[in-house]
């Protein structure tokens, strides 16, 4: 067999091979686990269930956990602060990407440094007390919305410097004011990188307990990870699996399916924000 | 504070706006400062300021135990680097962001260019392949945990009894491994944004020159996608240096310490109530990511214009 024919039959099946090790195997793993009676989920294998449970497993997880409390926390604190992102973002881009002076590099430069900076958590809470938004919504909202406007202000940066200033020259011919030429031009412009952004700082966000557990802990207001950890820490006697996977499953379902939704724009956004 | 800090930086903009339209420079009339402003302010008071009050605290005795917050000097400092755990956790933070970010791109390369053709299959599998950075890093955390487990699923496939997450040398590189396959479907589609950046005029110059497909990546390919990697990188690298989740939730830093990276050592003694102990962890950090961000972007950055 010639090389060519040989890369075109073995390169899908390498591919199936290791999406069926890599993804497939741990995916199983969570479905058949969250379907198990404890009895059978002690010692996690890739058995299929010998008795199927799944509803009393998600009931329990939704109950023990105290899941639907932890999703309208989650859905609270998450999406503020993407939209806030997304918005003071968009606005601060434009204003990077158009104009030219040093002030406007520094303050560019300053505010994508968030990108290489670690925020310091520690005295986060510290401020936040001072503020008296510890263990708040809107202190974990400012929180995330400080930690992920460098991600969102890098991408559209970069991308509204593609776009030809023609565009936006043409409306101000037509007499619109920046405010309208921001509204009508540019930010149907963004739509791809608004995608990109959303679902990165979704997916931060969503998916944040480091930061969640400094601010507000694992009281009234604990997100959907803070009631994962909680459930998968309190298995002191015995291993409570079959709830772990059960909320990890309502947990990743979300982000999945914003995904899906998303999934174009999202690849269109990154190739145009990050790689140039 | 924060008011200040942007007040005080925005000044000649804002007042220069309103005054003689006519006369200003047109980028003032037309991308006003007002935009940028919000994000600015935001960004300034809940993201540099707690990284200045950093360079304060850790030289406090601010605690859970008492309610006044002393000078305390070098103290906190002097604790950690004491009991070792300074240089422990340098040490095994720095491994693990080298580990982590060589196996996150090594993983998203090969998988970019196994699926660079668009085809529905290439299309459907870079989805498949994008799933675990969908789901939590906590999550993914707990699936390895329940995989490696020494009753876990890894063993009871193999038959074998390897306690996996138990080893003080070698715990680390799985755990490693894990942050690779987790994160591996964000490389994969930036180095395909890469690769989808490179002009077909120039692979078909390649080919007209004869060069094979291992001459074209190496001659081609691989330069062209600098900017990919000088992103991919520099991502992978700095935010493995913030890791905490898969961490936390396969080893919670065990055994004996050795999976224990900054994060981890400051969510424990912040646990503990030592808050000024655990902030002098975090400006270490700062340090540190500091130290290896700005040679590392300098560097690949004058990379990318050397090729």
């Amino acid at each position: 067999m010639s090389p060519s024919v040989l890369w075109r039959y073995g390169r899908p099946a390498l591919v199936l091979l290791l999406a069926g090790l890599a993804v497939g195997v741990p995916l199983w793993l969570v479905l058949v686990t969250s379907a198990k009676p404890q009895a059978e989920a002690i010692k996690p294998n890739l058995d299929l269930p010998a008795h199927w449970q799944p509803g009393s497993n998600y009931d329990d997880a939704v109950g023990q956990g105290e899941m639907l409390r932890g999703l309208l926390n989650s859905l609270l604190v998450v999406v503020p602060s993407v939209v806030l992102v997304l918005i003071l973002g968009a606005g601060a881009a434009w204003v990077f990407a158009r104009r030219r002076s040093r002030l406007v590099s520094a303050a560019y430069a300053l505010c994508i440094s968030g990108l290489l900076l670690p925020p310091a958590v520690i005295t986060i809470v510290m401020e936040l007390r001072q503020l008296g938004l510890a263990g708040t919504r809107p202190g974990m909202i400012a929180v995330y919305t400080g930690m992920y406007l460098s991600t969102s202000i890098f991408f559209m940066t970069g991308f509204i410097r593609s776009i030809p200033m023609e565009l936006e020259e043409a409306a101000r011919i037509d007499g619109a004011k920046p405010s309208r030429i921001f509204v009508r031009i540019v930010l149907p412009l963004l739509r791809p990188v608004i995608a990109t952004a959303t679902i990165m700082v979704m997916l931060y966000a969503w998916s944040d307990i480091f930061y969640a557990f400094f601010v507000l802990g694992g009281g009234e207001r604990a997100t959907l990870p803070l009631g994962l950890y909680k459930v998968a820490s309190a298995q002191l006697y015995l291993n409570n699996w079959h709830l772990v996977f059960a909320y990890v499953v309502v947990m990743s379902l979300p982000m999945v399916a914003v995904f899906l939704v998303g999934q174009r724009k999202i690849v269109s956004g990154i190739t145009s924000g990050a790689v140039k | 504070m924060a008011d200040t800090v942007v007040r005080t930086r925005k000044q000649p903009a804002v007042t220069g706006a309103p005054k003689a339209v006519g006369r200003l420079p047109r980028a003032a009339v037309h991308h006003p400062w007002w935009f940028a402003l919000p994000a600015v302010v935001v960004f300034a008071g809940f993201f540099l300021v707690p990284n200045l009050l950093n360079f304060y605290y850790p030289f406090t005795d601010w605690s859970s135990y008492h309610p006044d917050i002393a000078f305390a000097g070098l103290d906190n400092f002097r604790t950690i680097a004491d009991d070792g755990t300074l240089v422990r956790a340098i040490r095994t933070t720095l491994l693990y962001a080298l580990l982590a970010a060589l196996f996150q791109n090594g993983f998203g390369l090969v998988l970019a260019l196994l699926l660079e053709d668009d085809t529905r299959f290439n299309r459907f599998f870079r989805a498949v392949f994008f799933l675990p950075v969908l789901i939590s890093a906590l999550a993914t955390g707990y699936v390895f945990q329940a995989l490696l487990d020494q009753d876990g699923a890894v063993n009871s496939v193999l038959g074998a009894d390897v306690p996996w997450l138990g080893s003080t040398t070698w715990t680390l590189v799985l755990v490693t491994l894990i942050h690779g396959w987790k994160w591996m479907g964000l490389s994969m589609l930036i180095y395909l944004a890469g690769l989808k950046g490179i002009p077909g005029d120039m692979l078909e110059a390649a080919r007209m020159d004869g060069a094979g497909p291992w001459r074209t990546f190496w001659s081609v390919r691989w330069p062209m996608l600098a900017p990919a990697l000088t992103f991919n990188v520099t991502t992978a690298l700095i935010g493995s240096m913030n890791t905490f989740d898969i961490v936390q939730a396969t080893t919670g830093g065990g055994p004996a310490g050795s999976t224990e990276v900054f994060n981890i050592y400051m969510f424990r003694v912040f646990g503990q109530g030592l808050y000024a102990q655990a902030s002098a962890m975090s400006l270490v950090l700062f340090l540190v990511v500091v130290a290896v961000a700005v040679p590392l972007v300098v560097g690949l950055r004058r990379r990318e214009q050397l090729l």
